[in-house]
């Protein structure tokens, strides 16, 4: 018990010091200074405030987006539609933003829940067809993405707007743009919407570890047919789990069309949220707190990465490469533990 | 407009469209036939595709008008090597598949635009001047109407396509090693008692998947895209593993649905001029392909069975 605990520490730490490492001899192979290019990182993420507060807005959707990856995964689902949940989350919101008009106390929560709602929506639909025909999720969630994409652009296109390539701004009593987070931070786009997705890595934790549904949702991952056995209704934890993820995107896309940027445009291809998602719930072992913290990391690297171009002339793909080496080695922590225990014997 | 202006509007663009899908689709149906999932398409694509433009544009001036047979070649080498991260994660480290996969494709693009503002200054790269031509068959394009629709203004490509899916089928039903490579995929425990090497044979079937998929993404670069940027392949991997599930893990099968999906890519282009079409919203047929796999999986037309150990690692000696 005690030695998976450790793992399940260490193997993430590996991962991320390794991912750095490769990073390192990458730059170092293209003729980059190492340390000037990892300064340039830490500087554009953590530098000053201005810098501070877009690595928060960035965070902002990565918990929730993590969460609803982890949240999925804990009963054996693996959701890569977290992407298409957020287009829908974030097309919904905008729709409420702009088309309702109402004081800010029903207008704000209204677009937030709608948003949600639309994303447990798109969370539905392969939870149902996985508990009632056996179709596995990662198919239809990856249709479902591009369903999400080409219909949200349609919809901004001819219904939001008059064939414009993006929605008028939503109202101010929709907006969860922040003046005093702005002020606080040379204005940048960091919003109130942290606060929502910390509470939303709460709620994970308090289903996941102190509720019967939450135990069930687990047990069912551990093992479907124990829990039938059990009396649990497969079918009906299978559909939750989706429909609870996708409300957890949604609200991700919220943050987006509420907070970040106040409208949504007709998008060429995935802001990849979603997928970036996967690799903050893996990175978090699917722990609500490992998501927020993984979701931490991702979102420095990611912001701090569009300052390594400028400050030490590395291109910002770099930290995607390192961003993909790390799921690799936490997926593979199999061969980590190998490798600890082999190391864990020759002491003894 | 008549039937067959009609027909000679269509199934041309329609061919071109699905001929990038069906290599990466054949290399979804190896890969997974031998109980790997590949997630990774859409990454081993972008490797592709980068690999052939790069190869194109930096050795046109050596190969002539060979040279985009020349960087298809290359274009599949150098993606069957980048797949073996795949492999060696999915099958040696016993990682999970759909994790690799997704990694794969992260680290096929952010490698694949590093490396492009690496070596031309921007985030993309510059046009290809050797790209492949559609070319009309001298003697089948003569027989009346049907020459007209399938043997004037077509690639080459899209029948190598097409031949490719028949010796697939060949391979994977007809020879030893198909059925070795299928059995890995079922019951990989009795193909082990029998003495088959499962692991070398997942590797085998990764690596073709890389060296198809590379294939396709050089295809499609070469004959669509004309240049490489971030964008040049967005979904086609993830169209291509629909194929697969779609025609139902066999090679025909997905070649069939390659050629539907490319067939509903062209309609969005070409819509404009097909009376009916017109007035169809272009985004229904966006979502078209999409919107019917899930159909087809949800089993309004027919339930798809996929390999019995698709996604689970072997490891020896356990039941």
């Amino acid at each position: 018990m005690n030695t998976n605990r450790l793992f399940n520490i260490l193997v993430p730490l590996i991962s991320v010091v390794t991912g750095l490492l490769a990073g390192a001899f990458i730059m170092l192979g293209f003729g980059y200074n190492p340390i000037t290019g990892y300064i340039a990182l830490w500087n554009g993420a953590l530098g000053d405030v201005y810098y501070f507060g877009e690595t928060i807005r960035q965070v902002t959707p990565y918990v929730l987006t993590g969460l609803a990856v982890a949240f999925a995964f804990r009963s054996g689902l693996l959701n890569i539609g977290a992407e298409g949940q957020v287009i829908v989350g974030w097309l919904a919101a905008v729709w409420i933003g702009t088309a309702v008009e109402a004081p800010m106390y029903i207008h704000l929560p209204l677009a937030i829940i709608v948003a949600a709602l639309a994303g447990a929506f798109w969370g539905f639909i392969p939870g149902l067809l996985k508990a009632s025909r056996g179709v596995h999720e990662v198919i239809i969630t990856i249709m479902l993405n591009y369903t999400a994409l080409y219909s949200a652009n349609a919809v901004v296109r001819s219904v939001l707007s008059d064939n414009e390539d993006k929605t008028p701004d939503v109202a101010a009593t929709a907006s969860l743009a922040s003046e005093w987070f702005q002020n606080m931070t040379y204005f940048s786009r960091m919003h109130y919407g942290i606060f929502i997705a910390l509470f939303a890595a709460v709620i994970m934790w308090f289903i996941i570890e102190r509720t019967s549904l939450g135990y069930e949702l687990k047990s069912v991952g551990f093992n479907e047919y124990a829990s039938k056995y059990a009396g649990m209704s497969v079918k009906r934890n299978i559909i939750l789990s989706m429909v609870i993820a996708g409300a957890f995107a949604g609200l991700a896309g919220a943050m987006e069309g509420l907070g970040t940027f106040g409208y949504m445009s007709v998008q060429s291809g995935f802001n990849n949220l979603g997928f970036d998602g996967i690799a903050v719930a893996l990175l978090g072992a699917n722990t609500a707190i490992g998501v927020v913290l993984a979701a931490f990391l991702f979102g420095a690297l990611k912001v701090g990465a569009l300052n390594m171009p400028t400050e030490a002339g590395v291109p910002t793909e770099l930290v995607d490469v390192i961003i993909a080496l790390i799921i690799f080695f936490v997926a593979s922590s199999y061969i980590i533990r190998w490798v600890i225990l082999r190391f864990k014997k020759e002491e003894k | 407009m008549g039937f067959v202006d009609l027909l000679q509007s269509i199934i041309p663009p329609a061919l071109f469209f699905s001929a990038p899908l069906i290599f990466t689709a054949l290399g979804g149906v190896f890969s997974e036939r031998s109980g790997v999932i590949n997630i990774g398409l859409e990454g081993l694509m972008v490797m592709g595709a980068f690999v052939g433009i790069v190869f194109n544009l930096t050795f046109a001036d050596v190969f002539g008008s060979w040279t985009p047979w020349v960087s298809i070649i290359a274009a599949a080498i150098v993606s069957a090597i980048f797949s073996l991260i795949h492999a060696v994660a999915a099958v040696s480290f016993r990682a999970d598949q759909v994790v690799s996969g997704v990694a794969i494709n992260f680290l096929a693009l952010g490698l694949g635009v590093f490396l492009t503002k690496q070596w031309y200054d921007r985030g993309q790269t510059d046009m290809v001047s050797q790209q492949f031509f559609t070319r009309d068959f001298s003697l089948l394009g003569d027989i009346p109407i049907i020459g007209e629709i399938f043997f004037q203004g077509i690639y080459l490509t899209s029948y190598l396509a097409i031949v490719l899916a028949f010796v697939a089928w060949y391979v994977l039903y007809k020879t030893p090693f198909g059925l070795r490579l299928r059995s890995v995929g079922e019951h990989p425990m009795a193909a082990d008692t029998n003495g088959i090497n499962v692991y070398k044979m997942r590797y085998v079937a990764v690596i073709l998947s890389g060296a198809l998929g590379g294939l396709g993404g050089s295809v499609f670069a070469l004959t669509i895209a004309l240049n490489f940027s971030h964008a040049t392949i967005v979904g086609q991997g993830f169209m291509s593993l629909a194929a697969v599930i779609f025609g139902k893990w066999h090679p025909l099968g997905a070649m069939g649905a390659a050629l539907f999906f490319g067939f509903a890519q062209s309609l969005s282009v070409i819509s404009g001029g097909v009376p009916v079409l017109e007035d169809v919203p272009q985004v229904f047929l966006l979502i078209a392909p999409y919107v019917l796999t899930i159909l087809a999986l949800a089993g309004f037309i027919g339930r798809a069975e996929a390999p019995r150990a698709n996604g689970e690692p072997y490891i020896k000696g356990t039941r």
